[in-house]
C-alpha cells in the first residue's frame, strides 16, 4: 500500500496493542524495533501453539500474522482465535504473495494482507486502518481479487449477489491495482474516503463468504492446487 | 517455508481413539461418513453368514494401516463398551448354530478359514512397528519379545505360530471331511488346497507388505532428497553469491538494494511462479520487461497483471510501450517504487504504470521528448491503440496504455486465461 498520510478521521487513543506472531526471531525483532513507540507490541509467538495461547491472554487490537510457520502457518491460527475471539483482527504480514497463500488467509478471515518489504510507515498505517474495521488491499491483492472474481460466461453462479463485485466495487479495486491511495480513489471517481473503505470492506466480505466452487475452480485453473 | 506438498486424497485408516477391538469400524465409518454403531452392527450380522463378519473385520485390521500421526500410543481399549459387541457376536453365532443345527460342510470350511484369519492377523498385526512399542511397554513384556521383528527368534516363532493355525485348520477340514464318497473326496482336496493356500498367503503376506512399504518409503526418500538438492544448488550459485557481492558492495545502498531486489524476485519466482515463456505469454514478457528495469535502475516495480494471453505483434508493442514508460519513470520520477497493473479483457488489453514522483507538465515537455512520443505514443497510435498522459508536478504521473482487440482475436483473452 503506497499510503504516506494517515486515515482521516481516525480517533485519537492509546496506542494501539499490536501481536506478532512469525517463526523468525529476527524478523520479530525488526518489526518491533520499526514500530518502535507508534504502537505497542504486547507480545509475540514463534509458533502455532504459542500465539494461540498467549494471543488468548493479552487480547491485542491487531494481529501480525505470518503465513508460513512449520506447524500449520497463519491459517491454523486464524482458525483456532477466529471462532472464540472475533474482536482481534488479524493483519497478514508475509514474505510470500503468492495467490493462494493471499486469498486463503484473507478465507480464513484475515483483514488484510501485506507483505514484508512494506515500510514501517504503511505497515502503522495498515494496522491502525485494520483496528479500526477496514481491510487493508495491496495492489497485488486487488489483482488477485479481481482475477478471482474475473466474469467467466460458463461458470455458473450460486448466488449472484454474494459472489459478483459490482461495477463499483470493481472499479475500485482496479484504482487500488494501479496503485491509488484510498484518497485518489475518491477523488477519481467523485465519491468519499468513506465509501471507497465500504466498497473495499464489502470485497473482503464477498471474497470470504463466495462460493467454494469458484475459487477452488479459479485455483485449478492456476495449478495451486 | 513450507514445502509445497498436495495432500493426498482422504484414504481409508484405522481410528485408533475411537476403537473398540482394533479401529477398523471406527475407521470404516469415519471414512463413509456413517454413524460407527451402523458399521459395527453390520460387522455382526455378516458374522452370522459362516463368520463373514470376523473373516472380514481380520482381513481390513490386517490391511489397512493406521492414520499416521497417530504415534502416540492410542488410549485404552473400553471393555466394557467391547463387552455388548462380543455378546452380541455370539449372539448371532448361536442363533446361526441353532437356525442351521447340521451346520454342513461349507459352514465348517468357512468357520475354520475365519479361525486361521484372526490367528494369522493377530501374529501379522502385531508386527508392526507403534504396536511392537505398545506392547514392550505393556504388562506383558513377553508378548514384546515375540512380535519384536530384528529378533530372529521372535520371526521364527511367528511363522511357526502361523503355520500351526494353518496346520490346525487343515486338520480340522480333514477331520471334518473324512472321505466317504468320490466327489466328497474331490471337493475336500480343493477346499485343503485352497485353506493351506490362504494359510502360506496370510504367514508370507506381512513380509510382502513391509517390503513394499519400505520401497515405497524410500522412493518418497530419494524425491525429497533430489528436491533438497536442487534447492541446495539454486541457494548455491545465485543466494549465496547475491551475498558475497552485497558484503562487497555494503556501502553503496543503489547496490545493495539492486542486488537485493533482483534476487528476491528470482527466489520468488522459483518457489511460488510456473514458468512461463515471455516470447509466448503477455503476462510474463510484462514481468520480465519490469524485471529488466528492476535491475538497471534498482528501483521497485509493483507490478500486478489480472488475466494473460499469447503475444502477437499488437501485444508485443503494448509491452514495449509499457517497458518504455517503466524507463520514464525510473529515470525521471526520483521514486523507489513504481507499480504497473495490466488486465487482459476479453475487448481489450490495458497497461498503467504510475508513479507519485515529481510530475511534469505534459503541455510544455512533449514536444521534444522523443521518448514519450515517439516510444508510447506513436507505438500505440500505429498499433491501433491510444495512450494517455496524466501527469502533475508533485502528484506523480501516470501513463495509460489501451489496445482494443478485433473480433477476429476470438476472444483470445478468456481462453488463453483458462489454460494458463
Amino acid at each position: 500500500m503506497s499510503e504516506q498520510e494517515p486515515v482521516e478521521g481516525a480517533a485519537p487513543r492509546g496506542p494501539l496493542r499490536v501481536f506478532l506472531v512469525d517463526d523468525h526471531a529476527m524478523f520479530r525483532a525488526g518489526v518491533r524495533a520499526e514500530l518502535g513507540t507508534r504502537v505497542e507490541v504486547v507480545g509475540e509467538a514463534s509458533s502455532v501453539a504459542e500465539a494461540v495461547a498467549r494471543i488468548a491472554a493479552t487480547q491485542p487490537d491487531v494481529v501480525l500474522l505470518d503465513v508460513h510457520m512449520p506447524d500449520g502457518g497463519g491459517r491454523a491460527v486464524l482458525e483456532a482465535m477466529r471462532r472464540t475471539h472475533p474482536q482481534v483482527k488479524f493483519l497478514a504480514l508475509s514474505v510470500s504473495d503468492a495467490a493462494e497463500d493471499v486469498i486463503g488467509l484473507i478465507r480464513a478471515g484475515a483483514r488484510g494482507y501485506v507483505t514484508k518489504t512494506i515500510s514501517p510507515e504503511e505497515l502503522t498505517d495498515a494496522i491502525r486502518r485494520v483496528a479500526d474495521g477496514d481491510a487493508v488491499f495491496s495492489p497485488r491483492l486487488a489483482g488477485f481479487v479481481l482475477d478471482a472474481f474475473a466474469s467467466r460466461p460458463d461458470a455458473p453462479v450460486a448466488d449472484p449477489e454474494l459472489d459478483q463485485l459490482t461495477n463499483r466495487e470493481r472499479e475500485v479495486l482496479r484504482l487500488l491495482a494501479r496503485g491509488y491511495a484510498y484518497k485518489e480513489i475518491a477523488k477519481e471517481l467523485f465519491i468519499s474516503i468513506k465509501t471507497v473503505e465500504t466498497h473495499v470492506s464489502n470485497v473482503l466480505r464477498k471474497l470470504q463468504m463466495s462460493n467454494r466452487y469458484e475459487l477452488s475452480r479459479w485455483a485449478a485453473d492456476r495449478r495451486l492446487v | 517455508m513450507s514445502s509445497t506438498v498436495t495432500p493426498h486424497p482422504p484414504r481409508l485408516y484405522r481410528a485408533t481413539e475411537h476403537r473398540l477391538a482394533a479401529g477398523v469400524a471406527a475407521g470404516i465409518a469415519e471414512h463413509l461418513g456413517i454413524p460407527v454403531l451402523r458399521v459395527r452392527v453390520a460387522f455382526m450380522v455378516l458374522l452370522g453368514l459362516s463368520g463373514l463378519g470376523l473373516l472380514l473385520y481380520a482381513a481390513f485390521w490386517a490391511v489397512v494401516p493406521p492414520r499416521p500421526g497417530d504415534t502416540a500410543a492410542p488410549p485404552r481399549r473400553d471393555l466394557a463398551q467391547l463387552l455388548p459387541f462380543v455378546v452380541i457376536g455370539l449372539g448371532v453365532l448361536l442363533l446361526q448354530v441353532v437356525a442351521f443345527d447340521s451346520v454342513g460342510a461349507a459352514g465348517t470350511a468357512g468357520w475354520l478359514v475365519a479361525i486361521i484369519a484372526v490367528g494369522a492377523g493377530v501374529i501379522w498385526h502385531q508386527s508392526g512397528p507403534e504396536r511392537r512399542r505398545q506392547w514392550g511397554d505393556s504388562a506383558v513384556p513377553w508378548l514384546g519379545a515375540v512380535v519384536e521383528e530384528s529378533d530372529r527368534r521372535a520371526f521364527v516363532l511367528r511363522f511357526i505360530g502361523g503355520g500351526v493355525l494353518v496346520a490346525v485348520g487343515i486338520i480340522g477340514v480333514a477331520a471334518v471331511y473324512s472321505p466317504a464318497q468320490n466327489f466328497d473326496a474331490v471337493l475336500n482336496g480343493v477346499i485343503f488346497a485352497l485353506v493351506g493356500l490362504a494359510g502360506v498367503g496370510v504367514v508370507t503376506g506381512p513380509v510382502l507388505w513391509r517390503t513394499w512399504t519400505q520401497l515405497r518409503s524410500e522412493r518418497e526418500g530419494r524425491i525429497r532428497e533430489q528436491e533438497r538438492a536442487e534447492l541446495a544448488a539454486m541457494v548455491h550459485d545465485q543466494v549465496l553469491h547475491t551475498l558475497a557481492l552485497i558484503q562487497r558492495n555494503a556501502s553503496d545502498v543503489k547496490t545493495v538494494q539492486r542486488l537485493a531486489r533482483g534476487q528476491e524476485r528470482s527466489l520468488r519466482n522459483w518457489l511460488y511462479k510456473p514458468a512461463a515463456s515471455p516470447t509466448e505469454r503477455f503476462a510474463a514478457a510484462l514481468e520480465q520487461a519490469a524485471a529488466e528495469v528492476e535491475d538497471t535502475f534498482a528501483i521497485t516495480v509493483e507490478a500486478v497483471v489480472v488475466g494473460d494471453r499469447e503475444t502477437d505483434e499488437r501485444v508485443g508493442a503494448l509491452v514495449a510501450a509499457t517497458r518504455e514508460a517503466l524507463v520514464n519513470a525510473a529515470r525521471h520520477a526520483g521514486v523507489q517504487t513504481v507499480s504497473l497493473y495490466a488486465e487482459v479483457e476479453p475487448e481489450q488489453v490495458s497497461a498503467f504504470v504510475r508513479d507519485r514522483g515529481k510530475g511534469f507538465d505534459p503541455d510544455t515537455v512533449e514536444n521534444h521528448r522523443h521518448g514519450v512520443r515517439g516510444s508510447i505514443i506513436g507505438r500505440m497510435k500505429r498499433h491501433g491503440g491510444r495512450a494517455e498522459i496524466r501527469s502533475e508536478p508533485g502528484e506523480g504521473t501516470e501513463v495509460r496504455l489501451i489496445l482494443p482487440i478485433s473480433g477476429s482475436g476470438s476472444g483470445s483473452g478468456s481462453t488463453a486465461e483458462r489454460d494458463r
